[in-house]
């Protein structure tokens, strides 16, 4: 690994924010002491085993339980009436126009919509007996016509949801100027139809719950393996009617998310249900085969677009109409607009494009529901874009690099409006371009391409820039018309008596570090140590209010408001240390837990004034004691949010032989902002880009035509390993967001986002000769081999076999 | 069902159990012994999140009987280092930023130690196929290579 921070903020940044401060979560997790959902064991713990649809679309016309309940250890199966005699079902509602919502059953009632979908519960006493009652449920179906293909479904020849009396569930359109004027002046014009395939999160922790009830308080604890503690009470909440205060979700360890658990889940309600109605702690664990069918999915769009040029390389429309295949239901609380939406939100990127034009149609199929998964749309859209600037680049025999370069908004046009309304605020687009290029050496690296094509190799490189928004408040919502608040984040900062500075978050880590990099803000705006901040998190008696981390959002927000509260803090910290200290707090000063008078050898540590406050009552006079407070509580929100960009640059070799594809060389120029600790940040960008070379290359969710899924495992998901991902270079840009409290950026979804792009114009770099079109993801060994054997027919077979 | 009784050692620790012929290795670990640090992450031998030594050799306890084991030696991460006292693998996963959710981390641990003992792990593209068989999706593999080079290194020469 190598990275380097460049740019105006080269100089090395004294203090706790930018260290490369070690994980705090470390050791706990690497000697096997961590605490996941399913390490926990509740005292007389019963688990669940869910009948799931083996049918794409069908009417349940019966259910046979019974040899199901006599067989050993079952203490109770139960259907869709069982459930919904305590809990109101799921509904994902939105103020957008023409949006359907879709009534989701924790249990399918009259109709399956998808395969996996839960029909029946069955508890028993631990999960090999549960599973073996399950097997010994039978449920018949009556088939209802399919639902699959998401062209067809347009014409809602079949409904999947007949209240709807549309498969259409979304649709939006924005639009700038006078597209169809510039197409029709432009020098040039570049179009395809591309295609990205259906994907899954794939958190290597599978979904896991586990309910609890206590008679005596009436209070249900739901721990669940989620990214949103918070949200998930307040849904909970309403589903069962209880108290917020009787209620808590609590998110402990988990084990990767990616927006794969960042919704309300059937599983998690029917837990809570079971565990009230039976008084037993109710534990599910998903196997792998319920993760890959029955958690929510990602990227399935179909995208028509159009990109129209000056003949100096200048981009003057762009125009697209987006099909996104949502699957069944629409997800609670993001509903199904929340990907596909994203696609023409984002299309027109980095770039100037003063007319565009994006169309955009959520249709329900009978597939797992589409959900949020790192990048949320964007790296369709920026799938899409930088292939056609690529081939347009082509078209005007202009480098891709230098027509790159003339289109991205430069530093004097920020802040930019782009074709869709987005506004990006002061960020370095064209410097990532640029120090990409450099620290790649893509001069040198073309002439030694050219040498192995003169060799006859397959290599290609390609480039990728984009831009998203991240860290949004609340001026915007996460998802088109969503009625929750989920633009604010609110920190709790205490000194006990013993003068142990404890910060309480709503947000919920799952493997970005926030306990490190919390505590590396709260120390530094306090001035304390960073190994004397405990942060707790990932627990929704944190705090009143919080929905948790998904959308790249918990640095900005988080550690705005951890900002926010420390320094209130401490301005009451040395006010009241003041009075012991017998100076103004205009001298006083707190550095590494001391609070001092400057200038002097005057001080005492916090643990002093905690007992002074809390303790030996004459030291600081009542009324301070009474107005003053060793606590504060801050909420942040920062509004609009901020941008991020990035360009990503890819080398990539063919194998003419297997068709498989590898990824030589990988470099990431992005620019994040103010850095909290280059470590995690590294590793965020890494991870990010593993995730988008797998949505280019290797994974896909694949269903035949009856909507039956033939991915049901990681033999047939194709999750890439430690030999198919590359070393790879991250350079950090710190410009400061302006428009963020601290200057922080998010970063955590950046690197799935011009992965796909980057290695599919590197991919259509090296075939350039044969002409192939790169327009649908991932690029298997076998969809290359077709295509290529499609483009150059060679003797004695068809151009049309498939 | 019928129960078969079992002898073994796990982390150093005799044991003496009885146990359902179909019980896991892994689910013998994590609820019988109540060593949850062994982890399942597919239970059908893709993933290896619950790699675990068997005399020595790795192996995915997922796959493995808890009777397949009767008279055997069984480390698990519980037996590597402790909070305070890693061991130097460990360390180096630290250093390196190698895990992020750790989920996947004590079957890479496990893994690790079983290459670090066989092989010379004198190039990247051995220490990537040795790990081939142990899926991350939160590091892109980059900072666990990292450590385990780092590691390999340390081992001194007689392996090399
Ligand atoms: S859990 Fe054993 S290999 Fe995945
Ligand atoms: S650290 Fe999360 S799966 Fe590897």
């Amino acid at each position: 690994m190598s990275s380097q921070a460049a740019g105006a903020a080269d100089v090395a940044r004294p203090g706790i924010v930018g260290a490369r401060v070690q994980r705090r979560e470390d050791p706990r997790l690497l000697t096997g002491r961590g605490a996941y959902v399913d390490d926990r064991k509740a005292d007389g713990t019963v688990h669940v085993a869910f009948c799931r649809s083996d049918r794409a679309h069908a009417r349940i016309a019966r259910i046979d339980t019974a040899e199901a309940r006599q067989a050993p250890g079952v203490l109770g199966v139960f259907t869709a009436g069982d459930i919904d005699a305590v809990a109101r079902p799921i509904r994902a509602t939105s103020n957008m126009p023409d949006y359907r919502a879709t009534e989701l059953e924790p249990l399918a009632r009259t109709k399956v919509r998808y395969v996996g979908e839960p029909v029946v519960a069955v508890v028993a006493e631990n999960r090999y007996l549960a599973e073996d009652a399950a097997g010994l449920v039978s449920v018949d179906y009556d088939p209802l016509p399919g639902v699959t293909d998401p062209e067809s479904a347009l014409e809602d020849r079949a409904l999947l949801h007949d209240e709807a009396g549309t498969n259409i569930i979304a649709a939006r359109e924005f639009a700038r100027g006078d597209v169809d004027g510039a197409m029709a002046d432009a020098a040039i014009i570049v179009e395809d139809r591309f295609r990205i395939r259906r994907k899954t999160p794939s958190a290597i922790e599978n979904r896991t719950c586990l309910a609890e009830f206590e008679a005596g308080r009436q209070a249900l604890t739901l721990h669940a393996s989620t990214q949103v503690p918070g949200l998930l009470r307040d849904a909970l909440a309403e589903i069962f009617d209880l108290p917020g205060r009787r209620l808590r979700v609590v998110a402990p360890d988990v084990g990767g998310g990616f927006g794969a658990k960042a919704s309300l889940y059937p599983e998690e309600v029917v837990v809570c249900a079971l565990t009230m109605r039976l008084g037993r702690p109710v534990k599910w664990t998903s196997d792998r085969m319920e993760d890959l069918t029955a958690t929510t999915q990602a990227f399935d769009e179909i995208v028509r677009a159009k990109l129209a040029l000056e003949p100096d390389g200048r981009i003057v429309a762009l125009d697209a109409d987006v099909i996104g295949d949502v699957g069944a239901y629409s997800i609670y609380p993001w509903t199904a607009s929340l990907e596909p939406v994203q696609v023409v939100s984002f299309l027109p990127g980095p770039y100037r494009v003063q007319n565009y034009r994006g169309r955009v149609r959520a249709v329900a199929t009978s597939k797992a529901p589409m959900g949020p998964y790192r990048g949320v749309g964007r790296p369709i859209s920026t799938f899409v874009m930088e292939r056609l600037v690529d081939m347009a680049a082509r078209r005007l025999a202009m480098d891709p690099a230098e027509l790159r370069a003339r289109n991205l908004v430069r530093d004097d046009e920020f802040p930019y409006k782009s074709g869709s309304g987005i506004v990006w605020d002061r960020s370095g687009f064209q410097e990532c371009l640029s120090s990409a290029l450099d620290r790649f050496g893509y001069a040198q690296r073309r002439t030694e391409q050219a040498a192995a094509r003169n060799e006859g190799r397959l290599v290609g490189i390609g480039i990728a820039s984009y831009a998203e928004l991240t860290g949004i408040g609340s001026r915007i919502s996460a998802a088109p018309g969503m009625p929750i608040n989920t633009g604010t984040e609110r920190a709790t900062i205490e000194i006990d008596s013993t003068g142990a500075v404890t910060a309480a978050f709503g947000i919920a880590s799952h493997g970005q570090g926030l306990e490190t990099t919390l505590a590396q803000i709260v120390a530094e705006e306090l001035g304390v140590r960073v190994e004397d901040v405990e942060i707790i998190h990932g627990d929704s008696a944190a705090v009143p209010h919080s929905t948790g981390t998904y959308a790249s959002r918990s640095t900005v927000l988080a550690g705005g408001a951890a900002t926010l509260s420390a320094r209130a803090l401490r301005k009451q910290a040395i006010e009241a240390a003041s009075y012991i200290l017998e100076a103004a707090d205009t001298d006083i000063e707190m550095r590494d837990g001391i609070i001092s008078v400057a200038g002097t050898d005057s001080s005492i540590t916090l643990r002093e004034l905690a007992r002074a406050f809390y303790s030996e009552m004459r030291r600081i006079p009542k009324e301070a004691r009474e107005s003053l407070e060793l606590s504060a509580s801050a909420t942040y929100d920062p509004f609009f949010g901020t941008t991020t960009g990035a360009t990503h640059v890819a080398e990539v070799e063919i194998d003419p032989q297997t068709f498989g594809v590898t990824v030589r060389n990988y470099v990431v120029a992005e620019d994040c902002g103010r850095i909290v600790n280059p470590m995690i940040v590294d590793g965020q960008v890494h991870g990010g880009v593993a995730q988008g070379i797998g949505a280019a290359l290797y994974e896909e969710v694949i269903h035949d035509e009856n909507g039956q899924i033939l991915t049901g495992s990681f033999v047939d998901y194709v999750v890439p390993s430690a030999a198919e991902i590359p070393d790879m270079a991250v350079i950090h840009l710190e410009t400061e967001s302006p428009s963020t409290l601290g200057g922080y950026r998010g970063m955590g979804e950046g690197g799935t986002i011009g992965a796909p792009a980057a290695i599919a114009n590197a991919v259509a770099d090296a075939l350039s000769a044969c002409n192939a079109q790169i327009n649908e993801l991932p690029i298997t060994p076998d969809r290359l081999f077709r295509l290529i054997r499609d483009v150059e027919p060679r003797e004695g077979e068809s151009k049309n076999e498939t | 069902m019928e129960r078969i009784g079992i002898t073994l050692t796990v982390n150093g620790a005799a044991y003496e159990r009885s146990v359902e012929p179909r019980r896991l290795l892994s689910d013998f670990l994590r609820d019988d012994l109540r060593l949850t640090g062994t982890h399942v992450g597919c239970e059908h031998g893709v993933c290896g999140a619950c790699t675990v030594l068997l005399d020595g050799d790795s192996v995915r306890s997922c796959l493995t009987f808890a009777v397949q084991c009767d008279g055997a030696s069984v480390r698990t991460v519980e037996g590597l280092g402790e909070i305070g006292a890693l061991d130097p693998l460990q360390e180096s996963f630290r250093k390196h930023h190698a895990l992020q959710c750790g989920f996947c981390t004590p079957g890479m641990l496990m893994t690790a130690m079983d290459l670090l003992a066989k092989y010379p792990l004198s190039t990247d593209d051995e220490i990537r196929e040795g790990l081939s068989g142990n899926l991350c999706r939160c590091t892109g593999y980059v900072n666990i290579v990292n450590a385990i080079r780092e590691a390999a290194g340390a081992r001194g020469t007689d392996k090399a």
